[in-house]
């Protein structure tokens, strides 16, 4: 079995008083595509977040290629190859979208050319020069993962991609995953949406009360479905 | 038409000059102050003294070292600004997460400090500080004369105040600077190092009002109340433009040196006061500025 890229153990995080983190457990190998999936305030986008050190105080370890990460300043941690995107999105409306698709700066070699991220989408070359929250929400999304790809980062934490976008776009997306799954990248997925979920990735971690309850393989998910279900809440 | 409005026009013309360099002040001053209140949150009530600070470097430098206007052109925001480096990090870095109110009295405090430290040294009397010999004199335009010093203030600051718009709204940097106005911890998590940024930041708008203060002085005097005396209307004229945008800033500086200027030929009574009333009806119609986005 392949080394974990990210191994996350014994997390805790708070938010001033409040402690949102209990103890999260779980690993992500090279290569793989992960979900955590769990009800609404269950602490999944609070766990992409400590990852990314941008919580009020995180405790625990988070280390990644070996190097534990805990504590380190956020920017630290995207130099060393982890790259976020935001649940919402995080366009900033001051830039265009140019500025916007170069502004996080290139942390590693290897990183995706521009020409490329315009292939996967060509939407984007086309409202270059617009403000960058003119844009659609499918296509705010598709540059908030779009700018991310340049950067060389080889762990990609995607905070629900296709909240709120119309079926044809987050097929767009989950055809983007699987290709930059292709290309290698490990992604960490937080998803509400179970069968968007189960198209691209490999394994579900189950998270409820800021804590692992159980991991799926996503080729068990079929055999799994009733456990599913109650865990989720649909 | 001057005849019959029965303005003759060097009146009319020697105060619209007087109204553009005044608002050249108003522009570089307010510029620094929407640059800080963008990335900060810190309304800046020090940047007076740091004004009247950069006049003082200037006069030192020359009356203890012999170091002229030019160099000190360069030099005084330069000191002056790393001040503000220091004052940022060993104070003001500590309120960021606190509402505007505290930062407002730190700044208002220092400045009261700085401003009675200097008044202690140098009484209120005012320092002579020559013009520099290449701008001594003046052209005669034919309706009006202008003095050479005058007119390369308003260049100067123009040139300042146009390379700063240019740095913010067209570079690399400057979107970095405008991203982590919108949202520093995601330009954090993009890799940036936001605090350093912020340090560099306000380093950078003292320096622009020790770089006001250094042109201000041979027309002023140097005095340890120069900045507390113009603050008060810089503060209305960044409300006006909108707190935080840079555009804003800068034009509204001229505009309203203009519109004092103009008042002073028309109703000269009013011209102390006619920023503050603009102020007033721009809040009313307008409370995010002229040019500023509601946040």
């Amino acid at each position: 079995m392949a080394e974990a890229l990210l191994k996350v153990a014994g997390l805790h995080a708070f938010y001033g008083e409040s402690h949102i983190l209990h103890g999260m457990d779980f690993e992500i190998r090279q290569g793989e595509v992960a979900t955590l999936l769990g009800r609404n305030g269950a602490g999944k986008t609070t766990t992409l977040r400590a990852i990314m050190g941008i919580v009020g105080q995180r405790q625990g370890s988070v280390s990644f290629e070996g190097t534990e990460t805990i504590g380190l300043t956020s920017n630290k941690i995207a130099k060393m190859g982890i790259a976020y995107c935001p649940e919402e999105r995080g366009i900033f409306a001051s830039l265009n979208v140019e500025e916007n698709l170069l502004l996080p700066p290139v942390v590693k070699p290897g990183g995706m050319p521009v020409e490329e991220i315009f292939e996967l989408f060509p939407n984007l070359k086309t409202r270059l020069y617009s403000q960058g929250t003119k844009l659609s929400g499918g296509e705010q999304q598709m540059l908030a993962i779009g700018r991310i790809l340049r950067t060389g980062a080889n762990l990609l934490l995607l905070d629900e991609p296709t909240e709120g976008l119309a079926p044809v776009i987050v097929q767009q997306i989950g055809a983007v995953i699987r290709k930059l799954k292709e290309k290698g990248l490990t992604i960490l997925l937080v998803e509400q949406n179970f069968h968007f979920a189960a198209t691209v990735a490999d394994r579900h971690y189950i998270v409820e009360h800021g804590r692992v309850i159980d991991m799926i393989p996503n080729a068990e998910a079929e055999a799994n479905l009733g456990k599913l279900h109650t865990y989720l809440g649909v | 038409m001057f005849e019959l409005l029965g303005i003759p026009p060097q009146v009319l013309f020697g105060q619209l000059l007087l109204g553009l360099i005044n608002g050249a002040f108003y522009a570089t001053l307010s510029l620094g102050l929407a640059l800080i209140f963008g990335l900060l949150n810190i309304i800046n009530f020090t940047h007076g003294a740091q004004y009247m600070m950069g006049a003082f470097v200037a006069y030192l430098l020359l009356n203890l070292l012999g170091i002229g206007y030019w160099p000190s052109l360069f030099l005084a925001p330069i000191l002056v600004g790393l001040v503000g480096i220091v004052l940022e990090k060993t104070m003001l870095s500590r309120l960021y997460k606190l509402d505007h109110l505290y930062g407002l009295l730190l700044t208002f405090g220092l400045a009261l400090l700085i401003e009675g430290a200097f008044r202690q040294m140098y009484g209120v009397s005012g320092l002579p500080y020559p013009i520099p010999d290449v701008l001594k004199g003046g052209q005669n335009l034919g309706f009006m004369f202008l003095p050479n010093y005058r007119a390369w203030v308003v260049v100067a600051s123009l040139l300042i105040c146009f390379a700063t718009w240019f740095l913010i709204e067209r570079t690399k940097l400057g979107s970095y600077l405008r991203a982590a106005t919108e949202n520093p911890a995601l330009v954090q998590a993009f890799g940036i190092n936001v605090p350093r940024m912020i340090t560099l930041t306000y380093g950078f708008g003292v320096a622009l009002a020790g770089f006001a203060g250094v042109l201000a002085a041979p027309i002023y005097s140097v005095n340890p109340l120069m900045g507390s005396n113009l603050i008060v209307v810089v503060f209305a004229v960044v409300v006006i433009g909108g707190m935080g945008s840079i555009l804003g800033a800068i034009l509204t500086g001229f505009g309203l040196g203009l519109v004092e200027g103009l008042t002073k030929v028309f109703y000269p009574e009013a011209s102390n006061t006619v920023i503050f009333i603009i102020m007033a009806i721009v809040l009313v119609l307008k409370p995010a500025g002229l040019f500023g986005r509601a946040r």
